[in-house]
């Protein structure tokens, strides 16, 4: 096999961070190769360098696809010589046909006019080529997220792709569509595509992976190759520069037999296809000091649950009781959910759970704004003593309480939604996919975080799609599918399985 | 103040100097629209051959703004939420109109038709905000169709003539100045006071809130940065009074107007009401799930603004002593101009009273400036148009740097 890309050196300095330090890259011909490290490692800014983002002579080093130098000074030189990026955030047009999706911005056109019949023929074959069964003029909104991943990579083929860059391609993904994407790669690398895949998910790199990069801290520290047999743990290690010996803290729970939350009969109707139960008849409790992880698969109503929940800030016709503290709760707004002790941390932090162009000083408090200031007036150092003592408590990296929270990694983003909540003090935290998209280092500390708050009493509820993460953390589980609670078990007795085997069975009765 | 450390005011002169020059470098987008003003009014002060800083000049220029200042405070709320007002030039057309009607035809006491005048532009924007929070019709179309609305209501209610003059003690809004109980001739001095005692009151002000940061340490400010800035601040302001009192003292319009600004300063940059508001720009979903009530604050911006071009239709009306149906035509760009120089965000979340305030002046300056030049209406029109869009390209370029 041929070397395809060689990245040699690559430094790239932004003021006052290195944030690559003489980074090696290099990919051969026909293979997977995995980049791995966590936030802040370094692999998106090498991805942009390599994409032209930060164009030739921003950076240090070079860059040789077959062996020649290349100098590109945008993404358009860089797809030019086949080399296209999939980000995490898809680009797609929601309002425009999946055919007009593949073909944007390189429409087949005859002088400025569209050749409809060809454009939509072509689509269809791309779309055959990645196992995309859905007319080339269905609206991408109507796709889901599975749907519209493949419906990107079908544009990437378009454009005569020979380096395919996925980052963190299944990140949203359950677990069915990832498994499909991961197929869809190996069938690529029969073909003779490369792909470069950045991924948190060590078990899909382990499965896929031809070889392996682990950056750190803007440095390449390895280069596996998996045909030695690489095991989860050596590139955890290699990723974090520690062993991590377990992946969740240790805990003794101290489970109270004091209820904080008790809801009944819980029913929430879709906000606009009015006759469908989005949650259906949902009763469950948590006790003080309990972790309570509710699994199931993506659709399965669990944020649905915790936003009607939370102030009924999704859905319609809400029926059912819920009692915090064994007396009946006010949830009619959002406020006063927050009165009554309730808190949800949002599974999409930059949408709904940060200003991102606010500091870290202005979001922390925001939901408690009150406790800051004397009546009406904000007290600006109450404010920044509050804003360090989170920032010093979760280790948010950053370079003071005065960045801004868009230019900090996923997982320090994470930790200031956290803070925000922390700092509101309810009695019972959800937390919805608290880890999404977070690296391993950053994962255990905020599991260090939901630990400490169970042993002080508060009653946490973890909303996950990583088995793995609920098996690790949690005291009880529940199982949901389609909107309805369809198990319940100690978590000392669950098992990925067990949990699975719930959801088909009440798939299948329900069939 | 002499036992605070400060550490930065330590440094030997050249290194201050330097270090002074870089922070302005980095704080260039807060600083830069000041600085225009600045540079605006050296250049016309020099072309006009002095007539500029003339105190009759100034005080005309305070006169013909004021309006425009009193909605731009209004305007630069709804935008930070994330909307635009484009109602208010029709509105201050009809308050004048409404309150022409009921004083001169009716006989209504000006206090109580001023008093219910606030109260209906409170109304109006009360129901047009109603349809933009609690129902999410964009503002931009329910504004538009205010604007028309109240156009056509102002033509209705005059029934398409003037309607004037109005009681003395009603113009006294605008063509009022403060009493001097000094009586010195040719000179207020009780308006020299005031503007001393101001830049006073700002200077201890500055200091302390320097002061209060040094102790947690968060002073980043170089000291020569910080003199320099207060000086200046303090000499411009007993400068400026100093112009006026040599005039006719300080107008009447120009304190409500200062009251104005010192308020919703304080209020969008220190109370809790103004983080909500900037938070709900930001990202009200977010905002929204942390529990702030983002429907009522919209509705209440909106309802701010209806009072505020109500207050500015008041002192339109009485500067020309007459309600016409043209009043106010167009006003609303100059109003949304002005913030958008200010530094404000079309997104929302972004933008400070003081700014738009410095915004409304920059187009001020530029139009009193041009017409003692003789430029033709024609020009005018072009050159703020350009300098418009200058003053966001250089916020933007700032924001890429940064």
């Amino acid at each position: 096999m041929a070397t395809i890309l060689e990245m040699r050196d690559i430094t790239k300095e932004f003021p006052g961070v290195k944030a690559l330090d003489r980074v090696n890259l290099s990919v051969e011909e026909g293979e997977i190769h995995a980049l791995v490290g966590e936030n802040g490692a370094g692999k998106s800014t090498l991805m942009k360098v390599l994409s032209g983002v930060y164009p030739h002579g921003s950076y240090d080093g070079e860059i040789l696809l077959d062996g020649t130098e290349m100098q590109f000074r945008g993404i358009r030189d860089s797809e030019a010589r086949g080399i296209i990026i999939i980000h995490q955030e898809l680009a797609l047009i929601p309002l425009l046909a999946v055919a007009e999706n593949i073909f944007l911005g390189n429409e087949r056109a005859h002088r400025g006019l569209i050749n409809w019949r060809e454009t939509e023929r072509r689509a269809a074959d791309l779309l055959a080529r990645v196992g995309l069964k859905e007319s080339p003029k269905t609206t991408v909104a109507d796709l889901g997220l599975g749907k519209q991943q493949l419906v990107e990579i079908a544009k990437a083929l378009s454009k005569d792709v020979r380096l395919l860059i996925l980052d963190e391609p299944t990140s949203s993904l359950n677990e069915q569509d990832s498994e499909k994407l991961l197929e869809l790669l190996t069938e690529f690398r029969k073909q003779g595509v490369t792909s470069i895949l950045i991924s948190h998910k060590l078990n899909e790199i382990s499965r896929v992976a031809d070889t392996i990069t682990v950056l750190r801290d803007g440095s390449t520290v390895a280069r596996l190759d998996c045909k030695d047999g690489i095991s989860e743990d050596d590139i955890i290690r290699d990723m974090v520069g520690r062993s991590l010996d377990d992946r969740y803290p240790e805990r003794e729970p101290k489970v109270s037999d004091e209820v904080a939350m008790e809801v009944s009969n819980w029913t929430v109707h879709h906000p606009i296809q009015t006759d469908r139960k989005v949650v259906d008849d949902v009763s469950f409790h948590v006790r003080r000091g309990e972790v309570l992880g509710i699994a199931g698969l993506m659709g399965a109503g669990r944020t649905e649950l915790a936003m009607s929940l939370f102030g009924r800030s999704y859905g319609r016709d809400i029926s059912g009781s819920a009692k915090i503290g064994g007396r009946e709760a006010d949830l009619s707004s959002v406020r006063s959910a927050i009165n009554a002790g309730l808190a949800y941390a949002t599974e999409d932090r930059k949408t709904y759970g940060l200003v991102l162009g606010d500091t870290i000083r202005r979001n922390v408090p925001l939901a408690k704004l009150d406790a800051i200031a004397d009546g009406l007036v904000v007290n600006r150092h109450r404010e920044g003593d509050v804003a360090e003592k989170y920032r010093d408590r979760l280790a948010i990296k950053s370079s003071s309480i005065e960045q801004e929270t868009i230019n900090l990694s996923g997982g320090n983003q994470q930790k200031v939604v956290l803070s925000k909540w922390l700092f509101a003090d309810p009695d019972i935290l959800i937390l919805d996919e608290p880890t999404r998209g977070i690296d391993v280092g950053a994962k255990f500390e905020i599991y260090t975080v939901i630990r400490d708050l169970a042993a002080s009493g508060k009653a946490i509820i973890v909303i996950s799609s990583e088995m793995p993460e609920l098996l690790g953390i949690t005291d009880r589980l529940y199982v949901m599918n389609e909107g309805r609670f369809v198990g319940e078990m100690p978590t000392a007795e669950a098992s990925q399985e067990k949990i699975m085997a719930r959801i088909i069975k009440s798939g299948n009765r329900a069939a | 103040m002499s036992n605070i450390v400060d550490s930065t005011a330590q440094a030997p002169a050249g290194q201050q100097a330097r270090a002074s020059l870089k922070f302005l470098k980095n704080h260039l987008r807060e600083y830069g629209i000041l600085f225009a003003l600045i540079a605006i009014m050296v250049f016309f002060q020099i072309a006009t051959g002095g007539i500029l800083l003339k105190p009759v000049n100034i005080t005309n220029l305070v006169l013909q703004n004021s309006y425009i200042v009193i909605m731009a405070i209004g305007m630069l709320l709804v935008i930070v939420a994330g909307h635009i007002d484009l109602s208010v030039g029709s509105v201050l057309g009809f308050i004048g109109a409404l309150a022409a009607v009921m004083i001169v035809n009716w006989g209504v006491p000006y206090l109580i038709a001023g008093i219910l005048c606030l109260i209906v532009g409170a109304m109006i924007g009360a129901a047009q905000g109603f349809w933009v929070a609690y129902f999410r019709i964009p503002s931009f179309i329910v504004t538009l169709a205010g604007m028309l609305v109240f156009k056509g209501l102002t033509l209705w209610l005059l029934a398409g003539q003037s309607v004037g003059p109005f009681p003395p003690q009603f113009q006294l809004i605008s063509s009022g100045f403060l009493p001097d109980p000094f009586g010195v001739d040719g000179f207020n001095l009780m308006s020299l006071l005031i503007g001393v005692g101001v830049a006073l009151a700002l200077a201890i002000f500055l200091v302390r809130g320097r002061a209060q940061a040094a102790k947690t340490g968060a002073v980043d400010e170089p000291f020569a940065f910080f003199a320099a800035k207060t000086a200046i601040i303090v000499i411009g302001i007993v400068w400026m009074s100093w112009l006026m009192a040599d005039f006719r003292g300080l107008p009447n319009v120009f304190i409500v107007m200062a009251l104005l600004i010192a308020i919703y300063s304080f209020v969008t940059s220190r109370t809790t009401i103004g983080r909500r508001i900037y938070a709900i720009g930001g990202n009200e979903k977010a905002a929204s799930l942390s529990g702030i009530n983002s429907k009522r604050l919209t509705f209440l911006t909106f309802a701010n603004m209806g009072m505020l071009a109500a207050l500015a239709g008041l002192v339109f009306a009485a500067r020309l002593n007459t309600a016409t149906p043209k009043a106010g035509a167009t006003f609303e760009l100059d109003v949304i101009a002005a913030v958008f120089i200010g530094g404000a965000s079309m997104a929302g979340g972004v933008g400070t009273v003081v700014g738009a305030v410095v915004g409304a002046f920059i187009m001020g300056v530029m139009n009193n400036g041009m017409s003692i030049l003789g430029i033709g209406i024609d020009y005018q029109q072009v050159i703020k148009g350009l300098v418009l869009l200058a003053a966001v390209i250089f916020d933007v370029m700032n924001k890429q740097k940064s």
